[in-house]
């Protein structure tokens, strides 16, 4: 039972359509993985006897050999994606009761494709944090441990904490997410698996729960380049109830992984190189460009001269919108409600108990910089640098094809560090952010073991809709990385 | 431009969230903290820039002013922390 939850996605979807296994006994060895490892904390909400009578319906389709693209594959989903029936909690108090009667257009997709949907995974509450340690539902543990060190309990990253800790632990196959700032990417990193942010409009955000509109974008995790990439096809597509969803074709993610690079041109950023950066993350960077070149691309030190302005703008544009998004939870139409003497003593107190510490200080922090007299000295000052950072990689992408960086500035830290200060825990999103605030698709794939023995990331950066010349380096990557270390827990 | 313990209280005003008086004080330094390090924006040049608010490179989509949803009052209210009827009941507003 144990092995099944090891085969790749692209194997189990093999295997069900060979009947050689059937939905059922896959989706059973995962519910158990999942029992026996709950002290990760990574789901908030299981589903098990859905599942299995999902699988039981997928058995039959099976049979009959009518399945979809992901018949009978046990997949976890953030608790951010409302799931029509079962509670969603965004990772906060108040949404603790919180059940959708609708489902959203990524998961929907996915189950039209077949999907078997096993639970709701824990996240930074709303999506806000980069370590799983502002979830109201406690903190998700990384089942990676430091070699040699068995005590210091590490955090798998955020917001999609509970996805990647989920997925790199054998529990499930592949998972949903969403990234904000690098909210798939930098877990991915930290827990040694695939996370695929594409480009915004690609995959609709209709019943997403919404934390900053113009950077949220939902993406697979999974532990190939592969799974990731038949994840993605299926979660795709324009969706007329999203107004900034692409009305544009899908292609296939996994056809063409396997095609040569010949010829590919690889950027460098020169402003990636920070003051401070571990050399071990320094040395897998250079590992990174090597193994492009030896897959035939072409190395281009490119600049991006405006990068190290591109975090404080996210927390400038992200609190805006989020302090504008989350104005909806009033205490009226869902969610909790704490009483007040009045109207306005209700919202107080609801959103005063319902928040925690992160959420309230990000609302405060854009309804400031939203505010009249402080309006075009920030928000303002920060859309214009926003567009220099785009401008920025619209310049780059005339020389070079995809973007090589770093997944993250280091390997992931024990929980309670870098609580001290917000502004040490945002600097974890240096590499990853510039996407979001550019639109531009990116991907992070394991590269190799730090010498504490931890995962380490590299990522790749796209032009807009590119993903898959982005995918087909990060298959080469990949390839050249040969990443089979297990992490110290999981099935 | 620091923000003092009257403009936390402003702003908590303004974003509906209750932040007791002696909260006020560690949470002003909390976001000076992240404030000052935003300031480093400042020395970009965007003289000329046009503010951007959003990367969609698509033009809106227009459909025709038409109803396409409604008609389930039970589903809308099957998460109101308090109703009457078929509405959502609030502490009274108008005396």
């Amino acid at each position: 039972m144990t092995m099944l939850t090891h085969l790749t996605l692209a194997g189990m979807r093999a295997q069900l359509r060979a009947r050689t296994i059937a939905a059922r006994e896959l989706t059973m060895a995962h519910l158990a993985a999942m029992q026996k490892h709950r002290a990760l904390n990574a789901f908030i909400t299981e589903t098990p006897e859905a599942a299995l009578a999902e699988a039981d319906a997928a058995d039959a389709k099976l049979a009959k050999g009518n399945g979809g693209a992901l018949t009978g594959i046990p997949l976890a989903i953030k608790d951010l994606f409302c799931t029509d029936g079962v509670r969603t909690t965004a990772g906060s108090k108040i949404l603790e009761n919180f059940v959708p009667p609708y489902e959203s257009t990524v998961s929907a997709n996915l189950k039209r494709d077949g999907a078997i949907f096993v639970g709701k995974t824990n996240l930074d509450e709303f999506a806000m944090g980069s370590s799983n340690m502002t979830s109201a539902y406690g903190p998700v543990r990384n089942p990676w441990t430091r070699r040699g060190d068995n005590a210091a309990v590490l955090v798998p990253g955020g917001s999609s904490g509970g996805s990647a800790a989920a997925v790199a632990a054998r529990l499930v196959p592949g998972a949903t997410a969403t990234d904000t700032g690098g909210s798939i990417r930098q877990p991915a990193a930290f827990t040694g698996i695939v996370g695929i942010k594409p480009t915004y409009g690609r995959c609709s955000r209709w019943g997403i729960v919404a934390f900053a509109s113009s950077l949220d974008q939902a993406g697979p995790m999974a532990r190939t380049v592969e799974d990731a990439a038949i994840l993605l096809t299926s979660m795709s597509g324009h969706d007329p109830k999203d107004s900034t969803s692409a009305p544009l074709p899908v292609p296939d993610f996994a056809a063409d992984l396997e095609k040569p690079l010949a010829g590919l041109r690889v950027g460098v950023p020169k402003e990636y190189q920070l003051e401070g950066t571990p050399p071990e993350i320094t040395a897998s960077w250079e590992q990174g460009v090597a193994w492009l070149k030896d897959a035939g691309c072409s190395i281009h030190s490119i600049s991006l001269p405006h990068t190290k302005y591109a975090l404080p703008t996210y927390y400038i544009v992200a609190p805006a919108e989020a302090s504008s998004n989350l104005a909806r939870y009033d205490g009226v139409r869902f969610g909790l409600r704490v009483p007040g003497e009045d109207l306005d003593d209700l919202y107080a107190n609801t959103r005063a108990e319902g928040f925690g510490a992160e959420v309230r200080r990000r609302i405060l922090i854009g309804t400031y910089v939203l505010s009249a007299g402080y309006y075009d000295a920030y928000y303002l000052k920060a859309q214009k640098v926003r567009a220099r950072i785009l401008a920025d990689f619209t310049e780059a992408f005339r020389s070079v094809d995809v973007v090589l960086t770093p997944a993250t500035p280091g390997a992931a830290f024990a929980q309670g560090e870098k609580m001290d200060d917000p502004v040490t825990m945002y600097l974890n999103d240096v590499f990853t952010v510039t996407a979001n605030l550019a639109g531009l698709p990116g991907v992070s794939v394991p590269a190799g073991l730090d010498s504490q023995g931890l995962p380490l990331g590299l990522q790749l950066i796209g032009k807009p809709f590119d993903e898959v010349t982005m995918l087909r380096a990060a298959r080469a990557l990949e390839r050249a990385a040969d990443f089979r270390a297990l992490p110290a827990l999981g099935a | 431009m620091a923000l003092d313990t009257d403009t936390v209280r402003r702003i908590a005003d303004l974003a509906r969230i209750r932040v007791a008086d002696d909260q006020l004080a560690p949470m002003a330094v909390e976001l000076n903290g992240i404030m000052r390090w935003i300031e480093q924006l400042n020395e970009v040049d965007t003289e000329g820039v046009a503010p951007m608010t959003g990367v969609a490179d698509f033009a809106l989509p227009m459909r025709d002013d038409m109803v396409t949803d409604g008609g389930a009052p039970d589903k809308v209210l099957s998460n109101a922390p308090e109703r009457a009827g078929a509405f959502f009941a609030v502490p009274k507003v108008v005396e």
